[in-house]
């Protein structure tokens, strides 16, 4: 999906956006124990007609920031712009008429529909919460978007559980577009199909961006997937955004050592060149989310720590070197042709993880 | 079971749709039979009937409901056939020179009660009100409890803790002792025996809907419908509450026999429906001291109560097993 982006105007800006999860205890009275820190400052801006790639481990905030920007999930704090309007304090209510024009793919296509409802309904569902058009006027509209998305419309009247993974994610994309939206959050829409079956719903979503200019957020902890369809990715660690540059800039030229170890263990399909390459092993867990890491979130586990990297936080900046459009939260860039495997953090050892 | 395979397999077949652009990977080419339409697919409820339908003992308890229900609508005709209404005495054969109840006979097909009535014609209306209060007092009890438990399962938090609170209480209430209490203010009547019955058993339904309504809640169509901007009130109805209708239908069933029991044991102790009235549940008491010398007497209400419980308990069974997917349907044939 490569059209020119760069001078588009913005459709969705998020600005230090935070999410935490209160954990309560209590029986009667429930009290705040602690707090899931699933989005920690978060600053993006998706322009208009491009594909934003978030990848990252489980856990680490992309579908809970997914969640934020579609409105399901109140912001704890931070700005969210929708079409250069204010969104984030809109109540449910308020928030409905934006509703139309962003929309969500869900990751599991047995899931996000509902097993005892028709095809049909569930597909008209969008017409019919948002009054338009009576029963009978919505049965042609949702059998042209069956058939646009690739599904026979003389099945309009099955239930989800006739039709096979790949059929039930397009009717999920179906769903997705009834209201002509001009965004669609897609949370990780081809993780849970077989890989044939993903390149056909990738590439339906290909077609649809170019017909109807949509704009994606594209979720997804698949880095060859996301690199396959995203203008721009942007990679996230612990809720927050470690790097975020244009898509093969990113695949050419990463800078945070995180990046570097992602993309040293996606797969790569020549067994000569997967044999050939340095895998760059990180050590421990990721750390809870409950009580992240201090300073720069990656640290306990970063080949290339150092004391700063526990006192402060790096700031997500273009880095000397990189175009202005290549952003990197940390200290100490990985430069080109450094090799990660060769070097060892000088942190006290009570700040790494095991 | 083998033509439902079929119907299940054929779309896997018909994603023959061209991809524009596709890389080239396709899905199995579209089968003929599969776009000639001749294949229609079944819904869940259909289904569920097939299944039941294998059930013996469930089709033969669904008949001998059905038999009941008609029995018990054209009980006036049925007592004109027999010649006795339910109130009717018999002040010249009816009872015994001791003045004790007459045995079954050609007069009295299953003998007569200790004030000369017809047991046959008694037992017939006795229907009507065990029927009727069982049914009336199970819809509404799953009404109410459907309803709440809805309630509290999808809003969860403060609501929840009030009304799983206040279904706490109720299922902790003594059903008799409330049951004398409310007679012996109200006097006893038909309303009250639905009132009590309901108030009883809502709860219990209400726990149950509550407990399927919190993991509903988490699924992503519901998460999918808020997206789509759905409100509250659409949610629970249009996607919570048709995934609940299996386990409601099948407590609905199971509640039924308790609700008929529940009445029958109101009436017994004098707290139901008011003589001369006929239900099960009184004539059983009226025979207490005649079962030594009249052994119909108590016999055939006894038996009406306990079939009608066990066909509703068998039923209530077969549609658990046939709503139930993890069932062993899978391996049969």
């Amino acid at each position: 999906m490569s059209t020119d982006t760069t001078s588009a105007e913005p459709l969705v800006e998020v600005q230090d956006a935070v999410k935490y999860f209160p954990i309560k205890q209590g029986i009667i009275v429930k009290r705040e124990v602690g707090r899931v820190h699933a989005v920690e400052g978060v600053s993006l801006t998706v322009r208009r007609g491009e594909t934003l790639g978030l990848v990252g481990e489980t856990g680490c905030g992309k579908s809970t920031l997914a969640r934020c920007i579609t409105k399901l999930h109140p912001l704890t704090s931070g700005k969210l712009m929708f079409e250069g309007q204010d969104i984030t304090g809109l109540s449910r209510s308020q928030v409905r008429p934006y509703r139309r024009r962003m929309q969500m793919i869900f990751q599991d296509p047995y899931g996000s529909l509902n097993p005892r409802r028709r095809v049909g309904s569930i597909i008209g569902d969008p017409f019919a919460i948002h009054g338009e058009g009576e029963r009978d006027e919505r049965k042609p509209k949702v059998q042209e978007l069956m058939e646009l998305v690739g599904l026979n419309p003389e099945h309009y009247n099955r239930f989800p559980a006739e039709f096979s993974g790949g059929q039930r994610q397009r009717i999920g994309v179906a769903r997705a577009l009834a209201l002509k939206p001009s965004l669609i959050v897609a949370d990780e829409p081809v993780s849970a199909l077989d890989v044939s079956i993903q390149a056909q719903v990738l590439n339906l979503l290909e077609d649809l961006q170019r017909e109807f200019s949509l704009t994606y957020v594209f979720i997804s902890h698949d880095l060859s997937v996301v690199r396959h369809v995203s203008d721009r990715i942007a990679v996230m660690y612990l809720g927050q955004v470690v790097e975020l540059a244009d898509s093969e800039e990113l695949h050419d030229r990463p800078r945070h050592p995180y990046t570097n170890a992602l993309l040293s263990a996606a797969s790569i399909a020549d067994p000569d060149q997967a044999a050939a390459r340095q895998r760059i092993v990180l050590t421990g867990d990721v750390p809870s989310p409950i009580a992240p890491p201090t300073g720069c979130r990656f640290h306990p586990r970063c080949p290339k720590a150092q004391e700063i990297c526990v006192q402060q936080v790096p700031p997500l900046l273009a880095r000397s070197g990189d175009p202005d459009s290549h952003l990197t939260a940390c200290h100490f860039p990985v430069e080109p042709g450094e090799d990660l495997t060769r070097v060892t953090a000088t942190i006290p050892d009570e700040e790494r993880a095991e | 079971m083998s033509t439902d395979m079929t119907a299940d397999g054929a779309p896997e077949a018909a994603d023959g749709t061209p991809e524009p652009g596709a890389v080239a990977v396709a899905e199995a080419p579209a089968a003929p039979r599969a776009q000639s339409g001749a294949i229609q697919g079944r819904s869940p409820w259909q289904l569920a009937w097939l299944h039941l339908r294998k059930d013996k003992a469930a089709m033969i308890s669904l008949a001998f409901i059905v038999v009941l229900v008609v029995v018990s609508i054209s009980a006036p005709l049925l007592a004109h056939w027999i010649g006795w209404g339910p109130t009717d005495q018999d002040r010249t054969q009816g009872l015994t020179v001791d003045g004790l109840p007459v045995g079954p006979s050609g007069r009295h097909l299953l003998g007569t009660d200790n004030l000369g009535r017809d047991i046959l014609s008694r037992t017939i209306y006795g229907s009507q009100v065990s029927l009727l209060v069982g049914v009336v007092s199970t819809l509404l009890a799953v009404a109410m409890g459907v309803l709440v438990g809805l309630v509290s399962g999808y809003f969860g938090g403060i609501v929840d803790s009030f009304l799983s609170r206040a279904m706490d209480v109720v299922l902790s209430f003594p059903f008799l002792l409330f049951a004398i209490a409310l007679v012996s203010i109200y006097g006893s009547s038909l309303a009250i025996s639905v009132f009590v019955i309901a108030f009883f058993s809502w709860a219990a339904v209400g726990r149950i809907v509550r407990g399927q309504t919190l993991s509903i809640r988490e699924k992503e169509y519901v998460e999918a419908a808020r997206s789509l901007g759905a409100n509250d009130l659409r949610i629970m109805f249009v996607d919570v509450l048709p995934n609940l209708l299996a386990p409601v239908i099948v407590y609905t069933t199971l509640l039924i026999p308790i609700a008929i029991v529940f009445e029958a044991t109101l009436s017994f102790l004098g707290l139901g429906v008011v003589p001369p009235t006929p239900t099960w549940g009184n004539m059983l008491s009226d025979s207490q001291d005649f079962y030594q010398v009249a052994w119909w007497f108590p016999l055939f209400p006894g038996l009406a109560l306990l079939l009608t419980t066990l066909a509703f308990n068998l039923l209530g069974d077969g549609v658990r097993d046939a709503l139930d997917p993890r069932a062993e349907r899978l391996f049969q044939d």
